[in-house]
């Protein structure tokens, strides 16, 4: 820190850098708080990067949603437009649509931009998704992960209204409609709908006030909360430290990785450029919501091929699956079952899937820390569980589209529908058996490969004229992979202290069999010694094949 | 050296190439001439009694089996006696009729007769009873007022053409046809004729100067491609999120492996 002394005596004058580091040291002691988080070990694995394309995405979207903001005005005062666009000239419409279309025709670069958030927001929610789904199926939402999930979870809810706000704004008819689905669902509830509608718009749908609000919304609270839970996300991975993949020498209590400086922050500095170069490519490229299609919005229009964005999608298509005739009067009122329904089995589904690592906890009743990823194949049950998750996530989101698979398959809109219903209430049984027996003939393929190595590819004649496949067995390093992984054996029932069987002592047995009654146990020392000693004489004579002549 | 070794009478790897160029354009060009040769005779009277003779004669060949010998209607095709000329126009001249089979409703295939011909069917069919008639030129030329155009579409059309004329679904495997190649003369006919599943936008429901401004916006969007680069088909979210997932988040991952693969 201080100024070097060369070996002649005289003083040298110490660089800039490092003068200016000592400026700031001494000001903000900020050497001990870089020297810590410089030398974070962050393990390296594509899969790791996932949660940081959502972050960069989301980064992306600040920067161009702040220029926009420029340019935008939240108003439903109504104008008629007078711009560029010519199929839209002398239409009326409101300020909200015309600055919008003033961004994407009369401003310099408007277009881009808005582009640019558009598809930055898509892929925002995208990369959360897939985040979502490395960290469910590696089971990295364990102790103590838990918290830092719910937080993931939350912003992933946020992420959407973020999404839901942002294109109601322009107020062009596609997104009039959406608004109008959101008002009948708010409607659809009992007892509570119509007050809330009326309170959200400001009195009778549309009205004039939900334009501004939705943008109060959508550039003040959500961001505001999405960037503290994003500062609490990392914080808590800072905390935890990251989690790893197992492999020789990784354990519980190490992290091993490039430090964060240099390695690590060089790289996802220009991992962000990465990102930001491919959004900008897209951007430039390829149109998204070309609201001057879709023209003002007008209550009584409704395209064909009206969808949400894809991460609302899977709301819309529950509503779409949904039989008709659910609705009937009672107690003069209108109980709307084809919209109470869809609320709650996607709420359910919802904290389902926010709740899930307490209930894992519950089940296996497992205290411990846990910085080793799973392979999904290692955890059959949780595997399974999460892919009858995504199959029914999956059927939902592909009912959004029922219109444009018709057509494009040349389908029937109800051969789809009906199809896709089918998926949605038994997709997910079959997927779950499917994807529990996938896993568990992996754990044996694992199983066996250990034991007794790979298939070489070579056959050899023994001397009684009996032909063998040489297996040849598997180093170390590839070996640690396969057998590190802890395999929980189902709960037995024990009285407790007074010697009484509680009831919730019984339903954690019967949902801890169900967990971990079919499991591939990883192959122990003792077992890999036995293999290798009855080995002995394949390898022998592979060693000595001459002398067998 | 060189040279002597470039002379060994070998043809340039690129003659075989060069010599298939020359034939296409010849063909092409040959093609084109007799093509629009045959297109300045396609002018087909509409009150001559010789175009409309020849009209019931193509009828008879290839119309009869399904619609009856005086066009009367059978179990099998409905009667075409007060269709009048614009509905022949449209069902043949885009290749609906004749139909390839019974189904939810009639498949544009490519055009089973030349122009002239097209018209002869057109004028048979008018001759046997009123009905609407092949629009003049003026209100299929998309000169119109597009914003007009547009603002009637999004009310009349776009609930089952979607707003970009991208086309959508209809029930039990019927469907709305994409615009987005459809011609002037086409458009305007369906309207006044109302094909297949399409309601029939008379005068009175769409003035001939609104159909005008309809075809002007459909014009305007088929002629100027979006502002905004590829269109990803017109179809909305779900190509937006179709191209996101595949190609967007393909790409990023893509890189995410390439940038930890070293390490590895």
């Amino acid at each position: 820190m201080s100024t070097a002394t060369s070996p002649n005596g005289t003083q040298q004058k110490p660089s800039f850098t490092t003068a200016a580091s000592v400026y700031v040291n001494e000001r903000t002691s900020v050497a001990g708080f870089v020297k810590e988080l410089g030398r974070k070990a962050f393990p390296d694995h594509w899969s790791f990067l996932l949660g940081e394309v959502a972050l960069f995405a989301f980064v992306v979207v600040l920067i161009t949603g702040t220029f926009l903001t420029f340019f935008f005005q939240a108003s439903m005062a109504e104008v008629h437009y007078d711009g560029s666009y010519v199929p839209l000239k002398g239409v009326e419409m409101s300020v909200a649509m015309a600055s919008t279309l003033d961004i994407s025709f009369d401003v310099r670069g408007g277009l881009f931009v808005r582009q640019m958030h558009h598809w930055a927001a898509l892929l925002f929610i995208a990369g959360i998704g897939l985040h979502m789904l490395r960290v469910f199926f590696t089971g990295a939402f364990r102790k103590p992960r838990e918290l830092n999930w719910v937080i993931g979870f939350v912003m992933f809810i946020l992420a959407m209204g973020e999404g839901f706000t942002g294109y109601s704004l322009p107020d062009d008819l596609l997104s009039g409609n959406g608004l109008r689905i959101i008002d009948g669902m708010i409607k659809g509830m009992p007892l509570i709908g119509t007050w809330t509608s009326f309170l959200l718009f400001g009195g009778e749908f549309p009205g004039t006030a939900i334009v501004g609000r939705l943008y109060t919304l959508h550039i003040l609270l959500l961001p505001a909360l999405l960037v503290a839970l994003v500062a609490l996300h990392l914080v808590f991975v800072v905390v935890h430290k990251h989690t790893q993949y197992a492999a020789p020498g990784k354990t519980q209590l190490n992290a091993v990785g490039p430090p964060i400086l240099p390695t690590y922050a060089a790289k996802a500095g220009g991992f962000f450029f990465i990102v930001f170069g491919v959004l900008a490519l897209i951007a430039s490229l390829f149109t998204v919501n070309p609201i001057w299609n879709y023209g003002p919005y007008d209550p009584s229009p409704v395209s064909a091929g009206t969808q949400p964005d894809w991460y609302i999608g899977f709301a819309d298509g529950a509503l779409r699956l949904i039989p008709p005739g659910w609705e009937f009067v009672w107690l003069d009122r209108t109980w709307s079952f084809n919209i109470l329904v869809p609320l709650i089995a996607l709420g359910g589904f919802i904290v389902a899937a926010m709740l899930y690592p307490f209930i894992e906890a519950w089940v296996t009743g497992d205290k411990r820390e846990h910085h080793i990823a799973d392979r999904p194949r290692n955890n059959p049950t949780r595997t399974a569980i999460g892919a009858a998750g995504v199959t029914f996530y999956a059927g939902l989101w592909a009912a959004a589209s029922s219109d444009i698979l018709a057509t494009h398959f040349s389908l029937t809109m109800e051969g789809v529908i009906h199809a896709l219903q089918a998926t949605v209430v038994i997709g997910p049984f079959i997927a779950y058996f499917i994807a529990k027996r996938v896993c568990i003939a992996l754990q044996k393929k694992d199983r066996e490969i250990v034991l007794h190595g790979y298939e070489s590819g070579r056959i050899v004649k023994l001397p009684g004229g009996e032909f063998i496949e040489v297996h040849q067995p598997l180093d170390e390093y590839d070996r640690w992979k396969l057998v590190s992984y802890e395999s929980y054996q189902p709960l037995m029932l024990r009285p407790n202290a007074r010697g009484k069987i509680t009831v919730g002592q019984r339903v954690r047995a019967a949902v801890s069999r169900w967990f971990f009654e079919d499991r591939i146990a990883p192959v122990t020392k003792r077992e890999l010694e036995a293999a290798h000693s009855s080995h002995h004489d394949a390898a022998e004579l592979e060693a000595a094949p001459s002398s067998q002549h | 050296m060189n040279r002597s070794k470039r002379r060994t009478g070998r043809r340039h790897p690129l003659a075989t190439v060069a010599l298939l160029a020359l034939g296409l354009v010849f063909t092409g060009g040959a093609y084109a001439a007799v093509s629009s040769g045959t297109a300045a005779q396609a002018e087909a009277d509409p009150t001559s009694q010789q175009t409309i003779e020849e009209g019931k004669k193509l009828f008879q060949a290839n119309c009869a089996t399904c619609h009856g010998l005086e066009a009367q209607g059978t179990e099998f095709g409905p009667s075409l006696i007060g269709v009048g000329a614009a509905s022949v126009d449209f069902q043949v001249g885009t290749g609906r009729m004749p139909m390839q089979m019974q189904g939810p409703q009639a498949q544009e295939k490519p055009v089973q007769f030349t122009d002239e011909q097209v018209k002869q069917l057109a004028y048979y069919v008018a001759s046997l009873g009123p009905g609407p008639d092949i629009p003049e030129d003026h209100l299929v030329d998309g000169g119109g007022d597009a914003a007009n155009g547009a603002e009637l579409f999004r009310i009349n059309c776009a609930m089952c053409h979607n707003v970009a004329g991208a086309g959508g679904a209809l029930t039990q495997g019927k469907y709305a046809p994409p615009l987005t190649d459809v011609s002037g003369v086409h458009i305007y006919e369906a309207m006044v004729t109302g094909p297949q599943n399409m309601p029939v936008f008379n005068d009175l429901n769409i003035s001939p100067e609104d159909k005008r401004d309809i075809i002007t916006y459909l014009k305007y969007v088929q002629d100027n491609r979006s502002p905004g680069g590829f269109e990803l088909g017109a179809l909305g979210p779900v190509a937006e999120g179709l191209f996101i997932w595949v190609f967007g988040l393909g790409v990023i991952v893509a890189i995410t492996v390439w940038i930890t693969a070293k390490s590895n």
